[in-house]
């Protein structure tokens, strides 16, 4: 809105690019399975990511049973207790957020959202897919093979990851490593098409400041996750020379079983340094995408531009930035030196302010908006409400002295399902609430979306919120059972015990999603092309669902940014971002 | 994709030159980098990944051969060759930076001649490259058996710290991986631009594109980068 005169005065510059062809399928299976259309591998990657997020779902309900009713469950034993966090933690962090913001809203959006007929690459980005279903099925494969999946925890920590005291040792752990390098060049693939499509190829008047902020977003975290990936890459890399061929990168001199083993003089510490200077970024990566829809979906659903456009950018890229310094605040107890720590909690509380602008920001956009209670509405709101939450105790934990104590409790864990699992989760059922029309022509199930949100959101509240006081009380995480001990009071236990339950609740109500999605997509009512009357350019598309190529004959011609709601005087309550400004007549002349 | 770079509308208007020419085009449309086709774009962003790699190997290195308590293996008596009866220090290290250098300049003639169209010059400086990298491989290989022979493991050594040999073979074979996916997209790129394919807009067999002979810069790109990334080994891993 800001910077249309200057386009009427100056006019849209010609396009510098003439177009390129697109590969065209000839049959079936190029056009469905082994598809080079940014679109369908946007829904390969969501369906993979969802079907292998089911199963993470199933082992946090075997979690939760254990921890609940313990020893009423006797087929979870305490090593498959561990397993079981392990690859809960593993897949819902990297295979399911990853996967399904850059790979599924990452290859669906940002092609529409900018104007280009597709990614840059097809060919590689299909490729990126099929490395990515490869990494998923190996990493499944350990579930059937002898010794299990590895139960070292997500954060893989060595020396005790690859030793025999560890479920998985013998195919757990490797596979789980070879799983994780293959995810990421199969990421880094499509991570590339999503960065070269939104820095070059993006439509006549596309400037990067009038991109919606689901782009910037998905944008900013690629960019991050091609940057910290490569440390995730490296420590997989080095874990498994520990493993298969006895080096000793991460692998102190030690005694197991009263045996000596092989290795001398390694550094567990330098995983640790490793795996985070990956392990934080990710959260970001996770978290970005997520504030970029919340943004869209705000100021669509409440009918109002969002509030500091120009500001929440400049913060997405301050947070992916410092996101990069702030590493170390995962290993408070790991043994450093006291003024790293310092410097740590230091960085770690300055992100407080970038994303507390965004938070004001999205508050500011919904003062006095024309606020419509639609579900992605709904589930933008639980996000803002459930995000503030788990900043706040993040807040807590980044300060070196109130984090020792609180370390490894279930605070810890309360704390980061909250701003890492719920938030996100939130961000992506609202996100697919709001563009399922697009992707397939027909809207969710109303009645069934307002059941899953407030059972999901309640129920996430039920179960996570108590864990805080857990916490709290000092009751440790990653243990099997609690057992009888002086500091945890018989409540406790019956506050265990009712969150096992709200977990369970929750689950199912997922299951009421996943046929929602299925339902609707045979008897859905029918979309049309802009049921939410948003401005973004891929709520213009000729065809709903967008067809092969996106645009039709010609790309669109961008002339304002994507927030232009309830503008005065205009006919709608909002103008598509590819509406010419008044008296403008050479709409889509081509030089 | 490198079509993007060749076909240019109209004639691009004036731009500023300097910060405020960075600031002009990252806030115009359709491109931030102007001039730079997708496929130049997507190598350098690769290679940015590319050196965190490298960068997060070499300082795993670096942590390793500082916090260790036992003697690092001396480089200069480690990779010495016995020629005419005297031990020369890292005379085949030398060779081998010398040969990867020297493939750095063929590969920038070859691009040279690349964009003059020149078909055979540029397949045939390609093809030179290739070989010299294959020299490189070669001699890696040798090196890599001369310290088998004497004793060297991934998991120990004679010498004094295991992390030497563990640190070697990643690094030097993370390395070597790099020259040799080099080689094989040198002599791949480089028989297309024997066989005209980049003249007569002949298909990608894959992407069902039409390659441009921009192929054989961003091909040079890739592997000036893991030249630099070698000079960065011999320093640290060889010299310090």
């Amino acid at each position: 809105m800001v910077d249309i005169p200057l386009d009427t005065v100056a006019g849209i510059p010609p396009a510098e690019v003439g177009e390129v062809e697109l590969y065209h399928p000839r049959s079936w299976w190029t056009r469905y399975v082994f598809s080079q259309d940014a679109k369908v591998i946007a829904v390969q990657y969501s369906i993979t990511a969802m079907a292998i997020g089911m199963v993470a779902l199933v082992l946090s309900w075997l979690m939760r049973l254990q921890l609940g009713f313990p020893g009423t469950f006797s087929f979870i034993d305490a090593n498959q207790y561990l397993q079981f966090i392990t690859m809960h933690g593993m897949i819902m962090v990297v295979y399911l957020l990853t996967a399904l913001f850059l790979g599924g809203f990452g290859n669906y959006l940002i092609p529409l959202m900018v104007g280009a007929r597709d990614m840059v690459f097809p060919y590689v980005n299909m490729l990126s897919y099929w490395i990515y279903l490869l990494a998923v099925l190996v990493l499944v494969s350990t579930f059937f093979m002898p010794g299990g999946p590895t139960g070292a925890g997500w954060t893989l920590y060595p020396p005790q990851a690859i030793l025999s005291g560890t479920p998985g040792q013998d195919w757990g752990i490797i596979l789980m490593l070879a799983s994780l390098i293959l995810f990421i060049i199969g990421f880094t693939m499509g991570g590339l098409n999503y960065v070269v499509t939104v820095l070059q190829g993006r439509t006549r008047g596309m400037t990067l400041m009038r991109m919606p902020l689901t782009v910037w977003g998905i944008f900013t975290a690629t960019v991050m996750a091609l940057l910290a990936f490569p440390a995730l890459f490296v420590a997989s890399v080095m874990l498994l020379l520990d493993r298969l061929l006895e080096t000793s990168f991460f692998m102190p001199t030690l005694v197991e079983m009263g045996e000596l083993k092989q290795y001398s003089g390694g550094s567990p510490i330098l995983f640790q340094h490793l795996f985070w200077f990956f392990g934080h970024p990710e959260v970001y990566i996770v978290a970005l995408p997520a504030f970029g829809i919340i943004s869209d979906l705000i100021s669509v659903h409440a009918r109002k531009n969002i509030f500091g456009y120009r500001m929440m950018v400049w913060a997405i890229v301050g947070i992916g930035a410092l996101s990069f310094v702030v590493w170390a605040h995962h290993m408070y107890v790991s043994g450093m030196n006291p003024y790293f720590g310092f410097f740590f909690a230091t960085t770690t509380l300055i992100i407080a302010i970038p994303t507390a602008i965004k938070v004001y920001n999205w508050v500011l956009t919904l003062w006095r908006g024309d606020i419509h209670l639609t579900i992605p509405m709904l589930f933008a709101l639980a996000f803002i409400i459930t995000f503030v939450n788990g900043g706040l105790t993040g807040l807590f934990l980044g300060n070196v002295v109130v984090d020792v104590p609180l370390s490894d409790t279930m605070f810890v864990v309360a704390h980061f399902h909250m701003v890492m699992g719920i938030a996100p989760i939130m961000a992506v059922f609202g996100g697919i609430y709001h563009w399922y029309p697009k992707v397939t022509g027909r809207m969710l199930n109303e009645a069934l979306g307002r059941f899953h949100f407030w059972v999901s959101f309640l129920g996430a509240y039920a179960i996570f919120f108590p864990m805080h006081y857990l916490g709290l009380l000092g009751m440790p995480r990653r243990y099997h059972d609690i057992g009888e001990t002086a500091f945890v009071p018989a409540s406790a236990h019956d506050l265990n015990a009712f969150m096992s339950v709200a977990a369970l609740i929750v689950g199912f109500a997922q299951l009421v999603f996943l046929f929602n999605l299925v339902w609707s997509l045979f008897k859905g009512k029918e979309a049309g092309g802009n049921p939410w009357g948003a401005a973004s350019l891929e709520w213009q598309t000729p065809e709903t669902p967008p067809a092969h190529g996106n645009w039709g004959k010609e790309l669109p011609i961008v002339y304002r940014w994507a927030y232009d709601y309830s503008v005065p005087g205009a006919p709608q309550d909002f103008v598509p971002q590819n509406e010419p400004p008044a008296g403008w007549s050479a709409r889509g002349a081509h030089p | 994709m490198a079509e993007t770079a060749l076909i240019n509308n109209l004639e691009p208007p004036a731009r500023a030159g300097g910060l405020q020419g960075i600031v002009a085009d990252w806030s115009s449309d359709q491109r931030a980098f102007k001039n730079v086709s997708w496929g130049k774009a997507m190598m350098w962003i690769f290679l940015l990944s590319d050196t965190f790699i490298f960068s997060c190997f070499l300082l795993s290195y670096m942590t390793a051969r500082m916090s260790t308590t036992v003697p690092w293996p001396n480089p200069s008596e480690v990779f010495a060759l016995r020629i005419g009866g005297r031990e020369i220090p890292l005379i085949l290290i030398a060779i081998m930076t010398f040969i990867l250098i020297s493939s750095s300049g063929t590969m920038a003639m070859a691009v040279n001649f690349g964009y003059r169209r020149d078909r055979v010059k540029t397949a045939a400086l390609m093809f030179v490259t290739a070989a010299f990298g294959a020299t490189f491989v070669g001699m890696q290989a040798f090196e890599w058996t001369k310290l088998i022979m004497e004793g060297v493991r991934p998991w120990g050594n004679p010498w004094g710290a295991a992390q030497f040999g563990s640190s070697f073979f990643m690094i030097t074979g993370f390395h070597g991986t790099h020259v040799t996916i080099g080689v094989i997209f040198l002599i791949a790129i480089a028989r297309k631009v024997l066989r005209g394919d980049f003249d007569v807009g002949r298909r990608g067999f894959f992407t069902s594109r039409k390659g441009h002979y921009e192929i054989v810069e961003i091909t040079g790109l890739y592997w000036h980068f893991v030249d630099l990334v070698w000079v960065f080994i011999f320093a640290l891993f060889y010299l310090w």
